[in-house]
């Protein structure tokens, strides 16, 4: 791509934004006559928190489907790392380093949360089979590697006490930091996070907060979360992208987008013609 | 009481027992710390490279003989390091509680001027720079965990690892001066300083010196006679003068190895992995132990508590006597050895006390239930009395001497004198040398022979020569009649009910005592819950006539008790109430260390004292209230005002005379 924005700069609290990584461009999606995204086109550079927010049913799950590569838009191209991808299955798009977590929390509700961040490194495992049935040999020495590549992961995100513990049995902020650290397990170049504070309490949020800017500062990992709380948004995020029924009418820093008067009408509510 | 240092081998400095240490017991464990899932572990030969390195590294800091270090992290190898290197040039260790607000670290800081912060992570290191503005004589500070400290200002700022290799790097250069440094450590040298917690006005830094520290270990160490094979859990506070001696005194007197948990909410799982030999735990730990115990045992099957419970009543019966090795029958020892392969053992293993040979509590009072369940499973439990000031050890329970209202004999080297008020005064080797920047307060603890004042009032039995204690001197005063009025002594008894949170006890120069009771909301309200008992609020439940009904017989039993007591049995409870709200801190009526102030409770609910000397059968009354947001409000409720079943005493007591 000749127009891909390679200027980096440094934020205000010194961390070091790249160039663009993934760029969407014109992407509209439809589920039959539903007009779910409508021509949107944005970008993420390297290294920062992007938001993408608004109402109700404006479209941001989607959006955010669009860049795992769970749906395929009907229009418009995904660019990552300057190269346009085509449809792929969402294994293809983990072994690209992109990792999520649900809105609606997907964990293995029987097994360990150690077990459970396992299974984010389960890409990175090579044994065959028939290895990994003998215990023998490289089945044993990748358990042990990414064994330990997980502890790192379970001490950075503080829930050794709750390691051998089984999911299902773990409050709902805990579940969702222990999502976290599945995705974090895949040592992705891009989270993304789906309402990472949705349903949680103050002091939750301020946890979780604390642990998407600790990611993003020590790992240098880019995140694309969706988020209701407004608060958290403006706190967390270089920049935002505002959505409102399937397009969008938003794009810049926080401060920008809360002048912006189409974001204010939306959250607001205005009659619509 | 003067020691000399022949008596420890000429040992008179921690880092000449660390160098000791490594000669002696080179390869052996020293330290191991639980991280990402994993016991790692240092040799001493290991510990010993780590600590000199830091010690360079301070040295190329600038650190002076005489500079004050202080320690602000939980329990990790590192921060011993750091004590021990500290030492090693010269400075004093000073270790902080970590969860002060920082406020009372600010004092802390500037009250002994410290030059330099060890401190563990992100978060220690922002409540210090908060106050550095006040902190005359700070300079640099030292942090271990590197998550998210890239972006601050590093010049007056140093990774702990990143120290150590500057350390190493300049080791040519600097060897000779740690050596000549260490050299010149003596008895008399200052080992650590340590703040006391402060429950009445300012903290108060207690120096200690290298006999202190080191006589005390070797006394204790020999007391109990501790191997170098122990292994021990630091888990309590690092500014606690207790974890101090443990995991540093003894520690290194003995050579055994400090095992460090992963972190503060694992410690039960790291507890069981360790098998600590020789173990410490102020009564709630203990108390927190058995409550799991109980409520998994309620979910066991039929024939499992059938087996429990068989059991343990056996181990009631002859358990504390096979420990204490009275003489037991043949068949009761048969039984109790078979309820060992079935019960006791596996029970041990899985509350990480299988391994123990010595264990100790103290701090407060434990229930004699609790105490006699953890002895009746074959687990040395002792009690021990001690405070900072003396090194800790003040009075220690002798093997096969155990019980649970004494704290035991005099330490060895401890010499104890009881004055005509009842307080305890002590001399021993461990005796502080001051309180820091406070001769007054130095002057008024400590008189020109070394003799301490504990502030303890207390007595020794006759029959068995322990030492009993009854409550804090400033607390204890007389009924109208001339007997001794004790709370803490009856309070105490009361406590020990789990449904039982608070007890409060009036009764100083009154004709006879009364006394609020706070409910224990999580016991009270699963016991309402398994009756079908329906509530709405704390105030509904306490008011409950089954929950007034079942503090009654408590009350009563208590009574009883203290009725056996010669001294105290005037403290019998007359009439009681149960309180509509519990005491808190956030209402000034406690402190937040939970510990109650009585006189702000008196003086708030004189209405109702009041009421229960005037004999009333209710009373009405409103109280304001505190919301955790500061918001003010009240609440008003109608107290049932009971009267309790007290034993006729006093007739004895003048047929005695």
């Amino acid at each position: 791509m000749n127009d891909m924005n390679h200027d980096s700069y440094v934020t205000a609290d010194g961390r070091t934004i790249g160039g663009v990584v993934m760029e969407m461009k014109n992407i509209t999606l439809r589920f039959g006559g539903v007009v779910a995204i409508q021509d949107i086109s944005f970008d993420i550079r390297q290294g920062e928190i992007r938001a993408i927010i608004g109402p109700n049913g404006a479209g941001k799950s989607s959006m955010l489907n669009v860049i795992s590569g769970f749906y395929n838009p009907q229009e418009g191209d995904v660019f990552y790392h300057g190269k346009k991808r085509k449809p792929m299955r969402p294994y293809q798009v983990a072994r690209q380093g992109i990792a999520r977590t649900f809105q609606n929390i997907a964990l293995f509700e029987g097994m360990s949360v150690l077990d459970n961040i396992m299974t984010g490194r389960l890409h990175q495992m090579k044994a065959g089979l028939f290895s990994q049935a003998l215990w023998a040999g490289r089945a044993n020495r990748e358990e042990v590697e990414n064994r330990e590549a997980v502890e790192k992961i379970i001490d950075f995100l503080e829930i050794q006490s709750i390691r051998k513990t089984p999911v299902g049995r773990l409050p709902y902020g805990l579940k969702k930091r222990v999502e976290l650290a599945r995705a974090l397990a895949a040592e992705p170049s891009i989270l993304l996070l789906d309402e990472p504070m949705a349903g949680m309490n103050v002091e939750e949020k301020e946890d979780m907060s604390r642990f998407i800017l600790d990611v993003n500062d020590e790992f240098g990992t880019t995140i694309a979360l969706i988020e209701h709380d407004m608060g958290v948004v403006m706190d967390l995020s270089d920049r935002v992208v505002v959505m409102d029924y399937g397009k969008k009418i938003g794009d810049g820093t926080p401060d920008d987008v809360r002048n912006n008067q189409a974001v204010i009408d939306a959250y607001l509510g205005v009659a619509h013609d | 009481m003067v020691q000399s240092s022949q008596a420890t081998d000429g040992l008179v400095s921690i880092p000449a027992l660390l160098a000791r240490n490594v000669s002696k017991f080179a390869d052996k464990p020293a330290f191991r710390e639980k991280e990402f899932g994993i016991w790692q572990s240092w040799t001493w030969t290991e510990a010993h490279e780590e600590i000199e390195a830091l010690a360079l590294g301070f040295l190329t800091l600038g650190v002076n003989e005489g500079d004050f270090i202080a320690i602000i992290g939980r329990n990790r190898p590192y921060f011993y390091w750091a004590m021990v290197a500290a030492q090693m040039v010269g400075a004093v260790p000073v270790p902080v509680y970590k969860d002060s607000a920082a406020e009372e670290m600010a004092y802390v800081l500037a009250h002994c001027g410290a030059r330099f912060v060890v401190a563990e992570d992100q978060e220690q290191v922002d409540k210090v720079i908060d106050v550095q503005e006040e902190l005359s004589k700070f300079e640099h500070m030292i942090y271990l965990d590197p998550r998210g400290m890239r972006k601050y200002d590093h010049t007056a700022l140093n990774q702990y690892s990143k120290l150590q290799d500057q350390g190493r790097a300049a080791r040519n250069t600097l060897q000779g001066e740690i050596e000549k440094r260490v050299a010149r450590l003596s008895y008399d040298s200052t080992c650590v300083m340590l703040y006391t917690s402060g429950t009445t006005g300012k903290p108060k830094g207690v120096v200690l010196s290298n006999r202190n520290v080191i006589q005390t270990s070797k006394n204790s160490v020999e007391f109990d006679g501790l191997r170098q094979d122990e292994d021990i859990l630091a888990y309590l506070p690092m500014a606690w003068v207790g974890d101090f001696i443990f995991s540093v005194g003894q520690a290194m007197w003995s050579g055994f190895c400090v095992n460090c948990p992963e972190s503060e909410e694992t410690m039960l799982t790291d507890l069981r992995e360790i098998g600590p030999t020789y173990y410490f735990a102020p009564p709630p730990v203990f108390e927190s132990q058995l409550t799991n115990v109980m409520i998994r045992m309620e979910d066991a099957g039929k024939f499992k508590q059938w087996l429990f419970k068989t059991f343990m009543a056996h181990a009631k019966k002859v358990g504390g006597d096979i420990l204490d090795g009275k003489p037991v029958g043949g068949m009761d020892r048969l039984k109790y050895a078979l309820g060992n392969v079935l019960v006791y053992g596996p029970l041990k293993d899985t509350l990480g006390l299988g391994r123990v040979r010595v264990g100790y509590t103290a701090g407060e009072a434990i229930g004699p239930e609790l105490f006699d369940f953890y002895r009746s499973l074959g687990i040395n439990l002792k009690q021990l009395y001690g405070q900072t000031e003396a090194t800790v050890f003040i009075t220690l329970q002798p093997n096969g001497e155990v019980r649970a209202d004494t704290v035991g004999v005099p330490a060895p080297e401890v010499e104890i004198r009881i004055e005509d008020s009842g307080e305890i005064f002590y001399r021993s080797p461990g005796v502080f040398v001051e309180y820091l920047n406070n001769p007054d307060s130095t002057a008024s603890t400590k008189d020109s022979e070394n003799w301490v004042a504990t502030g303890d009032a207390g007595f020794f039995e006759e029959k068995s020569g322990h030492l009993r204690i009854i409550d804090r001197i400033k607390d204890v005063g007389k009924l109208a009649d001339g007997r001794m009025f004790a709370p803490k002594f009856v309070e105490n008894k009361l406590k020990f009910y789990p449904d039982i949170l608070e007890a409060v006890l009036f009764g100083n120069g009154k004709d006879r005592c009364v006394a609020f009771i706070n409910i224990d909301l999580t016991a009270v309200g699963n016991w309402a819950e398994r009756n079908n008992i329906a509530y709405a609020s704390y105030q509904e439940l306490a008011g409950h006539p089954r929950v007034l009904e079942t503090i009654q017989n408590h009350v009563e039993t208590v009574n009883r008790s203290v009725a056996e007591d010669p001294m105290l049995s005037g403290c019998q409870i007359d009439r009681f109430l149960v309180l509509h709200k519990e005491l808190d801190a956030d209402d000034g009526e406690m402190t937040r260390t939970k510990k109650v102030r009585r006189v702000v409770v008196a003086d708030k609910f004189k209405d109702l004292v009041d009421a229960l000397y005037a004999g009333d059968s209710e009373v009405s009354t409103t109280t304001e209230v505190t919301y955790e947001d500061g918001r003010k409000g009240s609440i008003s409720a109608t107290l049932e005002l009971r009267d309790a079943k007290t034993v006729q005493v006093a007739a004895q007591k003048v047929a005695a005379e």
